[in-house]
Order: structure tokens, then C-alpha cells, then sequence
């Protein structure tokens, strides 16, 4: 018995509609369809009436969420794409974000949005969109890089009195597997170490931890050891861990697959150049995608955001291999 | 929200068209005593940012707060001073948000128009008004999920606010789920200083309700007695399960945007024209000729009204303003997911 990042998504939907009443899942093909990636595979027969087909209609469907929150309730909303989001984002930043500072009344909503490249999907159906939800006062962005983390940070989005952005990565829907769903986690704002090492920090989230744990593998028979940090959510960002694994490797490399202009990758070199400078025996360096829009052909693809082989020709510079 | 403020007949059952009509006019005239004490305060540097004032859309305004109850929701537009104070919001609420007093419901961390009580159905609107439609329609569909009915949400826009596409996804939404909206269109001819002929191309604005399936009606903004069978009728309806209905009203704002615009771009043709008249002044006229008030009394109320406006601005003045050194500066009810460098000091 295994389950995928993807199923986890779902048994942690149901749980949630399970156990609280004031949850339910609004949204394009959730309903009786499922999902367009069956996040919300049966759900809507489980839960009769909690499992609602929206309109194409992201800002009204966003607004809703926070009205319903307003409410009392603990609204879930799929997302198709997370790049579609971009038409609710006034929702997103100028309601849910800044209603509890405006007025005291928290924001329960919680915001799945199926994030990230995978080979074929081109420009409007790949995007990463952390960073620019992050950049807002008011809301908890999470980018969950394993089964475990989709399930527990998942439920915990849900069960946090302010709105969070949940981006989970589409590459890893299938990808991902894990035995059985974990009983705990760890609390969302605490970084994972995802492997331990002496020579170099790379700090990843979402789907890049992947890569970076196979530079790690793959470094490691060459005598390297790299520590892969885990964010696991970019904001609350754990300063605190990336810095003490600095100060341990010396060393730092940042990989995010979303564009590199005042990312998360820039947010975790600014902190640690300007916080522990003292702390680096090379020049911090990162990895992002390239500055274009998200290519549609594999080929294109795959050298448009950061691999295992680009992050190991990067930890390999940064080494001086 | 109850109504506690102009009133002597408040908490009372309205009973005939005459009480309910002078009762109007008095909320009417409370809420333009007020604004123009707003206006004065502005020009007298005493207030920060903007004024907006609700002049000449009054009565529309008043009808929409009256129509609804205790457990509705409203999400008013920036004129709606007359139908925020007969829905029940306390006077020192907009006066301590005009003047940032700590002690408001917005804290000095939002200004003027932006004020509100959302857990008591009052939504604090963001300036991007058409999107708080969708908001009013999330805790109509939150109350039909616990199976609470007889509820009624209505959300102001205006003519220039029709025009987004918010507006048009939340009035559609609302349709798909026939959900008890009342959406309030105040066409007042202007979206700031543009004039409707380069705002919508459709002969008129209700026209846009047939599209999405929708109840509506127009009327005459300026005649209060219209205002309030017309806008009364659409909440009921709502209320009785119709679904979203649509009400717009032909009126003129008879002020700038703000009261930093001087609003010289106003065609002098529509002051002239009926829509251009004053809805105060012609309610004024009609509970004289109809002998429910003579001017004498209405002279009392106007009194009565200053002092009200006059008595909080003077409680109000005396209140603290908010201290960026006291400033709780968490934009996050969790606080354990604040990121823990914000809370290190300096």
C-alpha cells in the first residue's frame, strides 16, 4: 500500500471535511468530476453538498472564500492552475490579506493552487506564484515538498485562522509516493533538514528538494557532503535553520524553479548575506528558472528551470570541483 | 445591527408609509449634517486623505439601509453615510474613522469610507468596490450551507463599478447560486470625472441584468418614496427566495468624487434636468405638502441633527490617535507564524 503526493491532497480534504463542518471545497470540477487532477476524486458523494462546482470565476470564487470566512466557515478552494489565480489575485492581496489587520476578523481561507512545471504544460499552466503571494503582508504561503508535508501542512492550512496559499506541485501529484500517511509533522514555520552534510547548504522547497537531494546522492560519491534544507513553507521563512546550516557548511546555494527576480531565492540570500556574511567562506550563489515565460517543449523545458545536473554544475562551482 | 441613533421611534415598529417615510428623511438628514461636517473638517486640514460624501444619493441610500435588518449584510459604496446610519452603524464609527481615533472600529489603519464591522454584516470595503459584491455573496452561500434562510445581502456599486469584471463575475456567480443579492446601482452619471457614454455602451444599466438571468428595476433616485417601495420590494423578494435582484437608480452626485474635485466637468444641463435635483430638498418638499412635518419641525430636526454630528466630532477630538510605537505591527491573527525576526526588536 502506497500513496501519491496527490492522494494525500485528497485524504487530507477529507479529513478536514470529516472532521469540521465548517469545511467545504469550492471550485471548478471539484464537484461530481473530481477535480481536473482528482484532488477531489469522490469527495463531492462523500459530502454531499460541501463539494461545490464554481464558475470560471476566480475572483468571485476567491471573494466567496472570504465571505464564508467572514461567516465562520473554513472554506478550501481548488484552484485549476495556479497560474489562474492571477485573476483573483485582487481578492487574494487586498481582502484576504489585509482583513484581519483592517479589522481584527481573521480570514480562515485556505487556496490550493497546483503549481509548477511539468513537460508539455507551457506558459499559462507551470507558473509558481509563491513569491508574489509571499511578497504580501497577511497571508501563509506553503510549498510542500513531500507526502507527508501535503497531508499535515494541508490540514493545518485549513485549521490556520489566516489565509494561506497552498501551492502544491503538479510534477509531484504521481511522482510522489510515500507508504502510509505519517501521524505527525512538524509545525508549518520550521524548516526540515532533508539531508545532512558538512560542505554545502542548498536550500530548495517544493519539487526542487528532489533535485537537490539527487546533486546531493550523486555528490556524495565523489566525497561531497551537501545539507539540503528543506522550507517546506517560504513564508513564515525559518531564517533560523537556513543560518545554522550555514554556519555549519560555509557554503550556500539557493535553488528555486520560480523566476529569479526578488524571489524566494533572493529573499534567503539577502537574509543570510546580510545576517551571517560572516558566516560564508564563498560567495552565496542561486539557481532559478530562466527569465522567460515557462516553454512548452520538453526540450525547452527542461533547460528552463533548475535540474539535478544545472544545481550540480552550480554546487560543483560553488566547491570549486 | 439595530437602529439606535437618529430615531425616536428606533427599536419601534414602523407602521404606516408616513412614519416610515419621515424616519427616512430623518437618517437622511443625519447623514448629510454629518458629511458636511466632514467636508468642513477637510477643508480645515483636520482630516487626512479623503472625504467622500454621499450628497444627492441620500434617499437611495437610506432606502437600502432600511430594507435590510439585524442578520443582513450590507456592503455599502463611499455615498452611503444615510444608509450605513439606518443600518445601524454608530455615528462615532464613521467619525473616529474620519479622524483616526484609536478607539474605531479601523484603529487608524484604514481611513474614511473604509470602515466597518464585518462580523456584524457592516463589510469594510476595499477601494476596489466591485469586488466586495462577491464577499456579500460568500456569507449569503455560508449561511445557506448551515441552512439559515431569510437572509438578504446587498452591495452597493456604482455606475463606474459595473464596468469591472468583479462585478460581473459576482452578479453572475450570485445567479448560478440564486443567492438572496441585492445589488444596488447608484448610476450618478460620473465614475469620478468620467461621464457614462464612455463607461457602458448598453442604452441603460439594468439592461446588463437580463444577461445574467437577474431580477431588476430601475428608479428614480431622486424621489425618496420611489426609493424606498422600489429597493423595499427587491429585498423582499430576495428574501422570499428569488434570488439576486438587481435595482438601478437614475440620480447625480451632487459633489465632486472627493472634496478635492471640484467637479467642473459636470454637464450644467443635468443639474437643470430632473436627475440633477436634490433628494434631500424634494423629501423636504413632499413631507411639507403632505403635512406630515412643518417646517418648524423639520427646522427642530435639523438642529437636533447638527448637534449629533457636533457631539461626536467632539468626543471624537478628544480621543488618542494611534502611536506607531504602541502599534501592534502583526498582519497575521497567528502568532506563531509570524516570522520570528519581525518580532526582534528595531
Amino acid at each position: 500500500m502506497s500513496i501519491t503526493y496527490l492522494e494525500a491532497i485528497r485524504e487530507a480534504q477529507a479529513r478536514a471535511l470529516a472532521e469540521d463542518p465548517r469545511v467545504f471545497i469550492y471550485g471548478q470540477d471539484v464537484g461530481a468530476f473530481g477535480g481536473a487532477f482528482k484532488a477531489t476524486k469522490n469527495l463531492a458523494e462523500e459530502f454531499p453538498g460541501r463539494v461545490i462546482d464554481s464558475p470560471i470565476s476566480e475572483d468571485a470564487i476567491i471573494g466567496l472564500a472570504i465571505g464564508a470566512a467572514i461567516d465562520g466557515m473554513r472554506p478550501i478552494i481548488e484552484m485549476q492552475f495556479a497560474d489562474f489565480s492571477s485573476v483573483g489575485f485582487n481578492q487574494v492581496i487586498n481582502q484576504a490579506a489585509t482583513l484581519y489587520w483592517r479589522t481584527q476578523v481573521p480570514c480562515p481561507v485556505t487556496i490550493r493552487l497546483p503549481a509548477g512545471g511539468t513537460s508539455g504544460s507551457g506558459p499559462f499552466h507551470s507558473q509558481n506564484m509563491e513569491a508574489i503571494y509571499a511578497h504580501y503582508p497577511g497571508l501563509v504561503v506553503m510549498t510542500p515538498a513531500t507526502v507527508e508535508d501535503a497531508y499535515h501542512m494541508l490540514l493545518e492550512a485549513v485549521a490556520i485562522d489566516d489565509p494561506v496559499i497552498f501551492c502544491e506541485h503538479k510534477y509531484l501529484y504521481y511522482h510522489l509516493k510515500a507508504d502510509k500517511l505519517p501521524a505527525d509533522a512538524m509545525p508549518t514555520g520550521k524548516a526540515r533538514i532533508a539531508r545532512e552534510g558538512r560542505d554545502l547548504t542548498i536550500v530548495a522547497y517544493s519539487a526542487m528538494v528532489h533535485e537537490a537531494l539527487a546533486v546531493a546522492e550523486e555528490l556524495a560519491s565523489e566525497g561531497t557532503e551537501i545539507e539540503v534544507v528543506d522550507l517546506r513553507s517560504v513564508k513564515p521563512l525559518d531564517t533560523d535553520t537556513v543560518m545554522a546550516s550555514v554556519a555549519r557548511t560555509g557554503r550556500l546555494l539557493c535553488v528555486g524553479e520560480a523566476w529569479p527576480w526578488g524571489g524566494v531565492t533572493a529573499e534567503v540570500m539577502a537574509r543570510v548575506a546580510g545576517e551571517g556574511f560572516g558566516l560564508l567562506d564563498a560567495p552565496p550563489q542561486r539557481l532559478n528558472a530562466k527569465d522567460t515565460p515557462v516553454p512548452y517543449h520538453p526540450n525547452l523545458w527542461a533547460a528552463h528551470r533548475p535540474t539535478a545536473r544545472s544545481i550540480a554544475t552550480a554546487a560543483r562551482n560553488l566547491l570549486g570541483l | 445591527m439595530v437602529q439606535t441613533v437618529a430615531s425616536p421611534k428606533a427599536g419601534a415598529v414602523v407602521s404606516t408609509f408616513r412614519d416610515e417615510y419621515t424616519n427616512a428623511f430623518r437618517w437622511m438628514l443625519l447623514a448629510r449634517t454629518l458629511d458636511d461636517k466632514f467636508a468642513g473638517l477637510y477643508r480645515a486640514g483636520k482630516i487626512h486623505g479623503g472625504v467622500f460624501l454621499g450628497r444627492g444619493q441620500e434617499a437611495l441610500s437610506v432606502s437600502v439601509g432600511l430594507a435590510l435588518r439585524k442578520g443582513d449584510v450590507f456592503a455599502p459604496l463611499i455615498r452611503d453615510q444615510a444608509g450605513r446610519l439606518a443600518f445601524g452603524e454608530p455615528i462615532l464609527d464613521a467619525v473616529r474613522t474620519y479622524l483616526g481615533s484609536t478607539l474605531g472600529p479601523m484603529r487608524g489603519r484604514d481611513g474614511n469610507i473604509h470602515r466597518g464591522r464585518p462580523r456584524e454584516g457592516l463589510l469594510p470595503m476595499i477601494s476596489h468596490l466591485g469586488a466586495m459584491i462577491a464577499v456579500v455573496n460568500g456569507i449569503l452561500f455560508a449561511r445557506r450551507l448551515r441552512n439559515i434562510s431569510g437572509v438578504v445581502g446587498a452591495a452597493s456599486i456604482g455606475d463606474g463599478g459595473t464596468s469591472t469584471g468583479s462585478f460581473h463575475e459576482a452578479i453572475n456567480l450570485a445567479a448560478v447560486e440564486k443567492l438572496p443579492l441585492v445589488l444596488i446601482v447608484a448610476n450618478n452619471q460620473y465614475a469620478y470625472s468620467t461621464p457614462t457614454s464612455r463607461q457602458f455602451a448598453c442604452g441603460d444599466l439594468v439592461d446588463k441584468a437580463i444577461g445574467y438571468g437577474v431580477d431588476s428595476q430601475t428608479v428614480d433616485g431622486t424621489d425618496l418614496s420611489a426609493c424606498l417601495e422600489v429597493v423595499g420590494e427587491a429585498v423582499k423578494r430576495a428574501r422570499e427566495g428569488h434570488g439576486p435582484q438587481m435595482v438601478v437608480a437614475r440620480l447625480l452626485r451632487l459633489c465632486g468624487h472627493g472634496e478635492h474635485d471640484v467637479a467642473d466637468y459636470v454637464d450644467p444641463k443635468l443639474k437643470q434636468s430632473p436627475v440633477g435635483r436634490d433628494c434631500l430638498k424634494v423629501a423636504e418638499e413632499h413631507l411639507l405638502q403632505q403635512g406630515w412635518a412643518d417646517a418648524r419641525t423639520i427646522e427642530l430636526w435639523r438642529s437636533e441633527m447638527v448637534q449629533k454630528a457636533e457631539d461626536a466630532v467632539a468626543t471624537v477630538q478628544r480621543e488618542p490617535a494611534p502611536d506607531p510605537y504602541e502599534e501592534d505591527w502583526r498582519a497575521l491573527s497567528s502568532q506563531r507564524l509570524l516570522e520570528a525576526r519581525e518580532e526582534r526588536p528595531g
